[in-house]
């Protein structure tokens, strides 16, 4: 390659097309557009849920109904319509499957394409996959040894009809009905999800991971993930999401949970490639997301993301350090290209004493995009020798994208520790140079620098998982991500 | 009746008082519209998140002072840089005191708004600059529905003013409560130099609030100096607008050193149109008791080439609360800018309170900006260093707060104000050493 600049680059960028845009048919059993009571009691009957979830969706619908929708995001789209949505899609076989062999070929030609095939991930080593396709869970391997070890981990709507103390006990206990707009759409429409519990004092052995996809032309998607890790416990839960490409935006508002009783530790990992619109900013997933945590004393939440799709992204997976001596992490990479647009960071809430939080987001822009880096950190009057630290670094790509840091710090006691620093810069000449002279050429170069540049978030992402991550940044940074 | 029901109803007597083909009548008309329209900000305006001005409008404010109070030089000497020869605006309760002040229209002119707006000769000057760099906020917008007395200073071109100007704001509590809205307008054209000292000052305890606006015009290589000394008694708030436009190669600084009053917002806003500005902010709070300080700073690099500095430094004791708004805006054609951005803040006690929210908003790829911001407590190995060579812990405190904010004053450029400062920084830390070790 004769000369290749950043300019070569971004028209690369520009053109690249999301290669996993493709739809598989499937028959589905569709809901009728729109949205009221009856619609929820029809959900909820569908799902075979007791009477108590039904009310408490329906709690959730009528706070709903008194809500606006946020406008702070530093965001531009026009507002889904949601009475134009369908809340319920599910592939049309429902029956659990015991092995592949029984799972519709054409779903498993789709997870194949997207090199997430049950068949390879059941060899590879100890993942297990709860696979959601439009909301119904599908396919679940590895119950069993997580069973013996006494670990539930199903999807949300089985966990409700089998486990319905715990689901009563702790759902909408970290993220209320009422927290947000999206939150209360989420609790009063969702129509599957996962669930995992991990008995006190047992370490999951296997990464636990689901996909989630949104595959019906028109279907919103709505997933409720509830995880508890019980005293001294530990997990470690993946999340990633490929989307088919659409017209018309699809709405993606997801609530997860997550709870971390004493002396136990989560990590929540998620790689999200939402369809992002093409190159004309047309089309694309709205992806706004609820996700808190709860940290028990001496327990430790660690929120890693690699957001790469979505025309609009509206996420701050948070921490409550409520125990003494908790632990929050939030580590981010969030690429923005051609019209994308996204408002994401994290709220660290420090309560007890002693609590610790990190802050790593490294924000990508490139195209037309805007990226936004939006955090909270509170220190409350009891959080004696609460100890933060952020940092926030963009790394902008041509003159027509943004940067953006909107940190909030507030502090009420005197022993508190806040660092913030944050910085923003392009790809210097002299790195480069320096690689040119080195015999790197500027694609493998510039390849280098971007995965350089991330690397502090890539490093926390677990092994079986920096695979997909490194493959989704190749999507979106084509030609700059080696 | 309401503060702003009776700011809307006494507008329209105001208006009818002043001269009719004045050519702010209509600016001021369009401001009361938008200030009738908005209301006072409360915290639910982002902008706003942090400070309620509840507490401060409860008051029933007289609008203008009535009566006169004798006011000699002795009673206001504390409160002016003294020991230097300097120009001086001095107002007492909103109206112009002509037997305190120093002004001159030898060469420069240092005089009042009062007279601008009314006398033909300073015409041009008005039309061009009046209201063109303020925003319509609506606070700004209020005080630009009752603009009528201020300072009013121009400096023509390639000229150095020799000695700064103290405009300086008193009120002498002759009404139960007073509201003051002053003005201030300075253009420093091409080449010159000027340096400002603003205060506001109450001289008794009762309440004050003070929505004051400045505008200043910095024109090509102009450099302006403007320092704010707050350091007003527990009753009195300040609501401070200040919008600096500059033109290409100018440089200005303000620095604020915010030390009393019940309530103070600073909105201190640079806009840069040209290349090669370099703009300079900076700030330190000292404050304790219920006391409430609010920094919203926003720096606009529009052009290439460009740099700004800013730097707040904050110390908070009692049931005291400091918050800090800084805002960098970067448009896509300001390549090349250089944008930094400190806020640094100590808490002293338990129930103090700080909120920052440091924001950059970048739509340029090749530029260096940065952020930083920190809170925390002194260092307890520099303390017990200090101390075990003698010093005793309030002065080794004292001594550590002092040098933490020290980079700050490091950029005053008048030896007595530094001076000034350093007493008042020791008197506010309750000791009695120099510093100047």
């Amino acid at each position: 390659m004769s000369k290749y600049t950043e300019d070569d680059l971004r028209e690369e960028l520009k053109t690249k097309e999301y290669e996993y845009g493709f739809y598989t048919d499937i028959e589905s059993e569709t809901f009728p557009v729109g949205l009221n009571e009856e619609i929820i009691r029809a959900i909820s009957k569908k799902k075979e849920e007791p009477e108590w979830m039904t009310d408490w969706r329906l709690e959730a619908f009528r706070a709903w109904e008194d809500m606006v929708e946020p406008e702070w995001a530093n965001v531009h789209y026009e507002k889904p319509d949601f009475q134009a949505i369908s809340y319920y899609s599910a592939p049309n076989k429902k029956a659990k499957y015991n092995s592949l062999d029984e799972v519709d070929p054409e779903l498993l030609a789709t997870f194949e394409k997207l090199g997430i095939s049950l068949d390879e991930q059941k060899k590879l080593a100890g993942v297990a996959m709860d696979v959601v396709v439009d909301s119904v869970s599908v396919a679940t391997t590895f119950k069993k040894t997580l069973a013996e070890k006494g670990i539930i981990f199903c999807s949300i709507s089985e966990a409700i009809q089998e486990h319905p103390e715990l689901v009563k006990k702790y759902i909408g206990t970290v993220v209320p009905q009422k927290d947000n707009f999206y939150a209360a759409l989420n609790s009063a429409v969702f129509s599957d999800g996962s669930f995992c519990y991990i008995p006190k004092g047992v370490k999951c052995p296997m990464e636990l991971s689901t996909y989630f996809r949104i595959n019906q032309a028109g279907t919103g998607q709505f997933e409720r993930t509830l995880v508890i890790a019980d005293e001294g416990s530990y997990v470690s839960y993946l999340e990633g999401c490929t989307a088919p490409s659409r017209d018309e935006n699809q709405l993606h508002a997801a609530v997860v949970e997550l709870i971390a009783m004493d002396d136990a530790e989560i990590k929540y990992s998620t790689v999200q490639n939402w369809y992002p619109g093409n190159s004309e900013g047309k089309g694309g997933v709205f992806n706004f997301v609820t996700k808190r945590g709860l940290c028990e004393t001496n327990a430790k939440i660690s929120w890693t993301q690699v957001e790469t799709g979505s025309a609009v992204t509206w996420k701050y997976p948070s921490c409550v350090l409520k125990g003494d001596n908790s632990v929050g992490e939030f580590y981010s990479i969030a690429v923005t290209n051609n019209f994308q647009q996204a408002d994401t960071g994290t709220k660290m809430i420090h309560l007890g004493k002693n609590t610790k939080s990190t802050i790593i987001s490294k924000g990508i822009s490139a195209g037309k995009s805007q990226n936004s880096y939006r955090g909270l950190v509170q220190v409350h009057s009891r959080a004696e020798n609460a100890r933060n630290f952020s940092q926030c670094d963009s790394l902008l790509m041509g003159n027509e994208c943004g940067a953006h840091t909107f940190p909030y710090i507030e502090a009420k006691n005197k022993t508190a520790q806040i660092e913030h620093e944050a910085t923003t810069s392009k790809i210097g000449e002299d790195q480069i140079f320096y690689c040119n002279q080195r015999g790197i050429d500027t694609e493998k170069a510039i390849a280098l620098i971007v995965n350089g540049f991330s690397k502090e978030v890539l490093n926390k992402l677990p092994m079986e998982f920096a695979v997909e991550a490194q493959k989704l940044l190749e999507i979106s940074l084509e030609g700059s991500v080696g | 009746m309401d503060l702003k029901e009776k700011l809307v109803a006494s507008y329209f007597a105001f208006e009818d008082n002043l001269e009719d083909h004045s050519p702010l009548h209509a600016i001021r008309n369009n401001a009361i519209k938008i200030f009738e329209e908005n209301g006072f900000p409360s915290k639910k305006d982002e902008a706003w998140k942090y400070t309620s001005l509840n507490t401060v409008l409860k008051h029933d404010y007289s609008l203008f002072s009535k009566g006169e109070k004798a006011i000699e030089y002795k009673d206001i000497k504390p409160y002016l840089i003294h020991d230097i020869d300097s120009y001086k605006i001095i107002f007492i309760d909103g109206k112009y005191s002509s037997h305190l002040s120093q002004t001159t229209h030898e060469g420069v002119d240092v005089c009042l708004m009062s007279s601008a707006i009314t006398k033909p000769k300073y015409r041009l000057v008005i039309e061009n600059y009046f209201n063109k760099a303020a925003k319509d906020d609506s606070m700004t917008s209020l005080n630009t529905a009752f603009s009528n007395e201020g300072a009013y200073i121009h400096i023509p071109k390639n000229k150095i003013v020799e000695k700064p100007i103290q405009i300086v704001h008193f009120s002498t509590g002759n009404e139960a409560a007073l509201m003051l809205q002053p003005r201030n307008l300075i253009v420093v054209d091409e080449n010159s130099h000027v340096q400002i000292i603003e205060r506001h000052q109450s001289l008794t305890d009762n309440p004050v609030l003070t929505n004051s606006v400045t505008e200043i015009f910095a024109n090509k290589r102009a450099i302006v100096d403007y320092y704010k000394l707050q350091n007003d008694n527990e009753n009195a708030s300040l609501i401070d607008n200040t919008f600096i436009k500059q033109k290409q190669e100018s440089h200005a600084s303000v620095h604020t050193f915010s030390f009393g009053g019940k309530l103070t917002r600073n909105n201190l806003n640079f806009f840069q149109h040209g290349e090669r500005i370099d703009s300079t902010l900076k700030g330190v709070t000292i404050i304790g008791d219920k006391q409430h300080v609010d920094h919203s700073t926003l720096v606009h690099h529009i052009e290439p080439n460009c740099e700004s500095h800013q730097d707040y430094k904050g110390i908070y004791g009692d049931n005291a609360t400091g918050v800090f708004n800084g805002k960098v805006i970067v448009e896509k054609e300001a390549q090349k800018t250089n944008a930094f951005q400190a806020n640094n803040n100590i808490l002293v006690s338990d129930k103090a309170t700080i909120n920052t929210k440091p924001q950059l908003e970048i739509f340029a790829d090749d530029v260096k900006c940065s952020h930083g911001c920190t809170i925390g407590a002194l260092d307890e190995s520099a303390m017990f260093y200090l101390r075990s060579r003698g010093i005793p812990e309030k002065e080794a405190r004292a001594l550590l707060m002092y040098a933490f904010s020290n980079n700050v004053l490091d950029s005053v450029k008048i030896p007595e104000i530094k001076k000034r400062i350093t007493k008042l920084i020791a008197k506010k830390l309750g000791v009695n050493i120099g510093f100047d070790l």
